[in-house]
């Protein structure tokens, strides 16, 4: 059982959150200009790596927020939890985001309008 | 032993018949001290024709099939632990190809068309046994929707019937079809050919088929990166060095993503633990496969006579090959709800493996953007059931660049195009 510390309750049993996947998949808002290779990214594929993997929580049975975390997958150790919209602070979060491939990708690149909008 | 007896019977060459009830006799003489060696363990050479990553059922299949089939003899299946190490000997061997859409009909129902002379291909006892495999509705809702299933099913040409209660009761004497109880058994389906083969004789089968007609098979070799030249494979490096090859198929199952990475080849996958379980063993009880997806696990006992259980995988991505308890908890509960008398049988073992899971609970057989380089994965938490067929597709992949008509629908490119094939119903729980 893993014991999971929600930013809003504190800690509390794996059962009462439920995992949403990957994080920071931001939306292309050029949707009519990406093509359908550049829409897979966004909608199908997805970061698993072996190590740091930076994802959603959702505290479903308890105060139902949202929450991003910095997780290693061998291990099962939370790295880090931080605020949706937010970014990772530990240096193994931060490395996780920049070093994703996700990083690179032109669905990516059509998720942002301007400066910083987009990524959550 | 000079000839075994079925030799006559057999469509492939590979595994030559050196056991027999002579050979069991001299060798129980012999205390089983000096069986012969079952396949070679050589040094990986310089270069290969073709290099399969991952020693598990479907990569030593598709070893078997390149060599048996397409007479592609120079080539080496590259395994990081031991054979069968990984979801293959992890797994719960429920076997049956009763899925709704065509293309998985086909795979599926070519897999087990396989299985059925699988022994005599192989010469080597799988132990398949078409017990049934039985899934269980609790609801009119689940029942309609099983038999517009069923019927489906029965248009490809695959059996499927629907059965009452009361069958069932006939069928599996220790259910419980009280109707007062929380999940009723409202009828199910059956599949008459599906049923169980042994897990790691499937693994070893393979390999010594697969050896006998010269491929080499390494183990304790971990391939930590994809060479490519431009938009060409080189060869695979590893623990042993750099081996060259112009054709590699993944065959890794969990770690697909992983080595998907090397190559800059993205895929749809998530790696979840898949967790299963047995009681001591008992007396025999049960003689058919049992599933239900409302109630959420399934059943079915071994030869041994231990009950094996498994229900669905963990909530969250993990390469740990454990997951968490609250999983074998529920798949208990759930069991004893419909099978009251194994509430005081005890847990034997507990294990998990780190399965593939695609958004359509489909799986990947497919070409990629470097050329040579081969995906089969996605098969998450019901590859088992296709290994043969999954091999004998995969090799006429490799060996002809191109997909045959079985592999053509689960190409990469499905996730671009939208022709997605959605099993999420016949995965339900999983298996
Ligand atoms: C608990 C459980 C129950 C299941 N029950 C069923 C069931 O009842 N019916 C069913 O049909 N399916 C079932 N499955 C799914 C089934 O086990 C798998 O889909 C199938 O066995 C996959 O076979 P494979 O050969 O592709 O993978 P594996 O047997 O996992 O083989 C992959 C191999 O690749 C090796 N490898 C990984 N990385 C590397 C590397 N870098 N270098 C070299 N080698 C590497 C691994 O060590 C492993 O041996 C179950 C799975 C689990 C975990
Ligand atoms: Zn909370």
């Amino acid at each position: 059982m893993l014991l999971i510390d929600c930013p809003h309750c504190g800690l509390r049993d794996e059962t009462e959150f439920a995992c949403g996947g990957e994080a920071h998949i931001a939306r292309p808002l050029a949707e009519n200009a990406i093509t359908d290779a550049e829409f897979a990214e966004y909608l199908f594929w997805r970061d698993n790596p072996k190590g740091v993997f930076l994802e959603r929580w959702c505290h479903t049975a308890g105060c139902r927020q949202w929450f991003n975390a910095a997780r290693d997958t061998v291990t099962h150790d939370f790295i880090e939890i931080y605020a949706m919209g937010s970014m990772p602070a530990s240096k193994a979060g931060k490395a996780a985001f920049a070093d994703a491939w996700r990083r690179n990708t032109a669905s990516e690149a059509a998720a942002k309008p301007s400066s910083k909008g987009g990524k959550s | 032993m000079a000839e075994g007896p079925d030799r006559g019977a057999r469509r492939l060459p590979g595994g030559k018949p050196k056991y027999s009830v002579f050979s069991l006799m001299r060798n129980a003489r012999r205390y089983h001290q000096d069986w012969q060696q079952a396949w070679r363990a050589p040094e990986p050479k310089k270069s290969y024709d073709a290099i399969i990553i991952g020693g598990g059922g479907h990569g030593l299949a598709t070893a078997y099939y390149l060599a048996a089939v397409h007479r592609i003899t120079n080539i080496a299946v590259i395994e990081k632990g031991w054979l069968g190490g990984g979801n293959t000997g992890r797994n719960t061997t429920i076997i049956r190809s009763n899925y709704m859409w065509d293309e998985s009909a086909a795979i599926y129902d070519h897999a087990l068309k396989l299985w059925e002379g699988l022994t005599q291909d192989l010469n080597f006892n799988l132990m398949f046994s078409q017990r049934g495999v039985l899934t269980i509705a609790h609801s009119w809702h689940e029942l309609r929707e099983m038999s517009r299933r069923v019927h489906a099913i029965r248009l490809n040409g695959i059996d499927s019937d629907i059965l009452t209660p009361d069958e069932i009761k006939k069928l599996v004497p220790i259910i419980n079809i009280d109707q007062s109880i929380r999940y009723p058994v409202m009828g199910g389906f059956l599949q008459r050919r599906g049923g169980t083969a042994r897990h790691d004789a499937v693994a070893w089968g393979y390999a010594r088929a697969a050896d006998d007609l010269g491929v080499d098979i390494i183990q304790n070799c971990e391939v930590t990166g994809l060479r490519r030249k431009g938009n060409q494979i080189e060869g695979v490096e590893t623990t042993k060095g750099f081996i060259k090859s112009p054709k590699v198929g993944c065959v890794v199952a969990g770690h697909c993503s992983v080595l998907g990475d090397m190559a800059d080849i993205r895929l749809p996958i998530a790696s979840r633990p898949l967790q299963a379980l047995v009681s001591e063993p008992i007396k025999p009880e049960l003689d058919t496969v049992i599933m239900s997806n409302a109630v959420h696990m399934y059943i079915s006992q071994s030869d041994k006579g231990e009950m094996v259980l498994g229900a669905g995988v963990d909530k969250y991505n993990s390469y740990a090959q454990r997951g968490s308890f609250p999983v074998p908890e529920h798949m208990i509960a759930a069991a004893v709800e419909l099978f009251p008398l194994l509430s005081r049988l005890r847990m034997l073992r507990h294990w998990g493996g780190i399965v593939d899971t695609c958004p359509d609970a489909s799986p990947i057989i497919s070409k990629t953007d470097v050329k040579g380089l081969y995906f089969n994965c996605g098969w998450g938490t019901g590859g088992f059931k296709a290994t043969p067929g999954s091999g004998h597709v995969f090799a006429d992949l490799i060996a002809n660049d191109r997909p045959n008509s079985i592999a053509a629908p689960y190409a990469l490119d499905r996730f671009q195009t939208g022709l997605l094939i959605d099993e999420h119903g016949a995965a339900g729980v999983a298996h």
